[in-house]
């Protein structure tokens, strides 16, 4: 981080022309969703806020020491943590009077699994921060292995498929309703694919008072196995058919959805990604599982009344924003 | 240096009775140590506490084995074993009861007092809590701290009617006994 | 002022005479008491601080850490299997070096399970990197409390002060509660040089390389071995403040010719003082009570046994296996004498077994006997063993 000495950088900031909290030069692999997330939330955090960062990839690629990615104040504590480090920052600096924000992220290992608990206690408490989940849907950092957000029939290296397996056999978990579940003023989903609205979230929690929460979709090319120029058009495709909703939910109600203007069929999702190769082959299980997931991603569109309808929805901006389904705001 | 030993129920404030009387001992310019029987202390359960007080102050962090005093503030509970054990012969035992302390079984060889605690309590405090006029009468029995330093004891934690209450009750149960009846038993605990 | 009060309520006072910005805690026997008590000056308006009553003593650290970071005081209590659930989190606030207090109310540590006090807690954290330092009576634990925010914000160390549990906190005694004015003119306000502050970022808790990682951990051992000075200067200090000697690193009484001393840590320290000056003169002998475990005061031990014949090491926790901890590391540090005393080393009062004042003569009648040569456990009723291990 080069920095003139005779200008504070706090002044340095806010010269930019946009604030980035979150510099190049990282190590993040060729097409990863997550540094992109990431640099998104930043970006529309602004520079007044304090970051804990769960263990995970994000942490890895940013900082091997003497050098840090991070323009913010950052600190990464433990893998299970990440929502109690947050409370903590939280509690102190409402005693010392500062308006400073707080956010705490992890991936889907430190917010599904390892870190749930923390996080429950953190919602449950009603501190003032906002929790980011970058989803990657497995454990990325130490080499692909299954999580609890792993989709069904996925292929992790703890989720292999063989003759007596079609990859991973149990559900994702849905974090964000157990989220909700907490009566939390602001839980939403977003994804990397639609960048305008996942800025729009950040800044939308960021000026909610009490714990507020984002799951981002976040593919990652090498554990999902895509092309790494891909990342941005398997996100899109993750809502486009339904698998990923895209929802917005007040005090646990549904409060916006970006509805779906064309739904796409799963398979055009699954195709583009080896973790799913499996599921194309001439059997009769993997036409099952095929069938499965696009009942899922049918469900999901159900459940969330994401089909614009007939008519076209004059609010229907995919890609550029959610519209307001009802809710207390 | 005196070991007494409290007993009573879980809930009965024994180990409140503990805490006042070596309050007392401090407010009385002594130095005072008291502690439960350690453990998860059960609503009805018996339940012991223990008090030192000595001129000096008190280093020694071991169990009461000896105690010279027993205060017991359920009669019911002279019949749960252990209650009696390690008490020297003509240790002093006060017991809350209704009945004469010729009555009770099982403490032959002890100086026993009994006192109608818990109806003394009922009648001043409306509440039938036994332990202030027990510390009360065995203060009496002893003559080892004035009554006054366990009204101070009190006023740490209670203040205006209650205080008042207890006061009151401090002097009716201190006035049921024989006044320094135990004032020469002593109990020279060492190792 | 002198007071009659419950260790706990005692160590809760202290705690909020150093006015913690922040407290976070998860109830656990028998450290629940001394939470309460903060909870209730808080509730009262006495301490003005961000409760955070979390759900798990994991969470209890972290929030703690999270605390400290981000530029406020914190504080935190546990005991046994909530220290071991922080065990993790320990281990990072060391690493981050960050100042901050823990009380380790001592407990034996599960299976079986036992609510009882012994030392089991603390010791297995004790390569955790932190300061700890051991309280003899409550006192000390008032005492210590105070010093060890000074210790660990002049250092850049957390603090673990050790006091058995039940034993110390829920004994109610005669102690001395400082006046707020002596604690304000010994510990200023904390300033944290480190803190999270988004007009200098900072990046903390960075992935470490193997080309550096040897570096930190150099950084931090030598940290804890320079702690040892500021452990005696913050006791001196304190001492000319309140008028009170709390064992700098570690103390001794008895006569200064004795050939034989006993060694210990914690609440056996007031028993086994009274009980040697009971026994007379008959076999003279010296106690010498460690203060601070970690830094580990190897010095100051070489000088309190140089002359002596035989040094008694009785601990409150066994490494299964292995035999006495302190015992060990006693052995270890005195070996760099020319004459080292012959070490006797015993576990006692595990899991609560109280340890009576009838312990002096039985630890020299054992030692008579040959026992403690490598380790033993002193109280140990071999009556109620299995018949095969008996």
């Amino acid at each position: 981080m080069s920095q003139d000495k005779d200008i504070p950088l706090a002044e340095l900031r806010r010269a930019q022309p946009r604030f980035s909290g979150f510099e190049a030069g990282h190590r993040a692999c060729l097409g990863c969703g997550e540094a992109l997330a990431a640099r998104l939330v930043t970006e529309s955090a602004g520079p007044d806020v304090v970051y804990a960062n769960a263990t995970g990839c994000l942490e890895v690629f940013t900082t091997a020491w003497p050098e840090s990615a991070w323009r913010v104040p950052w600190m990464h504590s433990l893998f299970a943590n990440a929502a109690a480090i947050g409370a903590g920052m939280e509690a102190a600096l409402k005693a010392q009077g500062r308006s400073t924000r707080v956010i705490a992220m992890g991936g889907d290992g430190g917010t599904f699994d390892i870190g749930f608990q923390a996080l429950s206690g953190m919602l449950e408490r009603g501190h003032n921060v906002l929790y980011v989940c970058y989803d990657n849907e497995a454990y990325m950092n130490t080499g692909i292995q299954r999580s609890s957000s792993t989709p069904h029939a996925a292929v992790t290296t703890t989720s292999p498929a063989g003759r007596e397996r079609m990859g991973k056999r149990h559900l994702k978990k849905d974090i964000v309703s157990i989220v909700a579940a907490h009566h939390i003023p602001y839980a939403a989903t977003a994804s990397v694919a639609y960048p305008a609205d996942l800025r729009k979230k950040v800044r939308r929690a960021l000026a909610i008072d009490g714990p507020t929460f984002l799951h981002v979709h976040t593919p990652c090319p090498l554990g999902w196995g895509h092309d790494s120029a891909l990342t941005i058009e398997i996100a899109r495709l993750a809502v486009q058919t339904g698998l990923f909703p895209v929802i917005e939910l007040e005090r646990g109600g549904v409060a916006g959805v970006m509805p779906i203007r064309e739904q796409r069929p799963v398979s055009d999702y699954l195709r583009l990604q080896n973790r799913f190769r499996h599921l194309f082959a001439d059997d009769v299980r993997a036409r099952e599982e095929l069938e499965h997931l696009q009942a899922l991603a049918d469900h999901n569109i159900e459940r969330y009344g994401l089909r614009p309808g007939h008519e076209a929805d004059p609010l229907d901006t995919e890609g550029a924003d959610t519209v307001k389904r009802g809710g207390v705001r | 240096m005196i070991e007494i030993r409290i007993h009573g129920r879980g809930g009965q404030g024994n180990v409140v009775a503990a805490y006042l009387l070596a309050t007392a001992a401090f407010e009385a310019g002594r130095y005072g140590q008291a502690f439960p029987s350690f453990g998860a202390e059960r609503r009805g359960a018996p339940v012991a506490a223990f008090v030192r007080i000595d001129a000096h102050p008190i280093r020694r962090r071991c169990q009461v084995r000896q105690p010279a005093f027993l205060i017991v503030q359920d009669e019911a509970l002279l019949h749960v074993a252990g209650v009696l054990d390690g008490l020297p012969p003509g240790a002093g035992v006060l017991i809350n009861s209704g009945r004469e302390a010729e009555a009770l079984t099982r403490v032959d060889g002890f100086d026993v007092v009994t006192l109608p605690a818990t109806a003394l309590a009922s009648d001043i405090l409306g509440r039938p809590v036994p332990n202030t006029a027990l510390l009360a009468a065995f203060l009496a029995l002893t003559g080892l701290l004035p009554q006054q330093a366990l009204i101070a004891a009190l006023a740490e934690r209670f203040s205006g009617e209650i205080l008042e209450r207890n006061t009151r009750l401090i002097e009716q149960a201190a006035g049921r006994v024989p006044a320094g009846h135990w004032k020469d038993v002593r109990h020279a605990a060492g190792p | 002022m002198r007071q009659a009060l419950e260790g706990s309520q005692a160590i809760a006072r202290a705690v909020s005479l150093c006015k913690p910005q922040v407290v976070s805690a998860y109830p656990i026997t028998p450290q629940t008491h001394i939470v309460e008590n903060l909870s209730r000056l808080v509730a009262d308006g006495e301490l003005e601080c961000e409760l955070v009553s979390v759900e798990s003593e994991f969470s209890a650290a972290s929030v703690a850490l999270g605390a400290v970071a981000a530029g406020s005081r914190a504080y935190t209590a546990s005991s046994s299997q909530g220290i071991l659930l922080m065990a993790e989190v320990l281990f990072n606030i060391a690493g981050l070096r960050m100042p901050l207090v823990l009380t380790c109310a001592n407990r034996a540590v599960s299976a079986p399970l036992s609510i009882w006090n012994d030392q089991q807690d603390s010791m297995a954290v004790r390569d955790a990197g932190w300061i700890q330092l051991y309280c003899a009576d409550n006192q000390e634990a008032v005492d210590t409390t105070i010093q060890a925010f000074r210790i660990a914000e002049q250092c850049e160390l957390p603090v673990m002060v050790c006091v058995d549990g039940f034993t110390l906190t829920h004994t109610l005694e005669v102690l001395e509660m400082p006046e707020p004015e002596q604690v304000d003119a010994f510990l200023p306000p904390f300033r944290f040089a480190r803190r999270l502050d988004p007009d200098k970022p900072l990046s903390v808790g960075t992935l470490v390389s193997p080309e550096y990682f040897t570096e930190t951990r150099h950084d931090h051992h030598q940290a804890l071995r320079d702690a040892t000075d500021i452990i005696v200067q913050a006791q001196q200090e304190w001492l000319t403040i309140s008028g009170r000697d709390s064992g700098g690193l570690l103390r001794q009484s008895g006569p200064a010719d004795a050939r034989t001393a006993i060694l210990t840590l914690g609440s056996i320290a007031g028993t086994l003082e009274e009980a040697m000056e009971a026994h007379g003169t008959g076999a003279p002998a010296r106690l010498i009570v460690l203060r601070a475990f970690r830094p580990f005061p190897d010095q100051a031990l070489r000088d309190a046994c140089q002359g002596l014949e035989r040094l008694i090491v009785l601990e409150r926790a066994l490494s299964p296996g292995a035999g006495g901890i302190v015992g060990s590391e006693v052995r270890a540090a005195l070996s760099a004498l020319d004459r080292p005393p012959r070490v006797f080393n015993f576990a006692v009062g595990l899991g609560g077994r109280d340890v009576p004042l009838e312990i002096y003569p039985r630890l020299l009648d054992a030692v008579d006997a040959g026992r403690g040569s490598d380790f033993d456990i002193l109280d140990l009723d071999p009556s109620k063993l299995p018949a095969e291990d008996a």
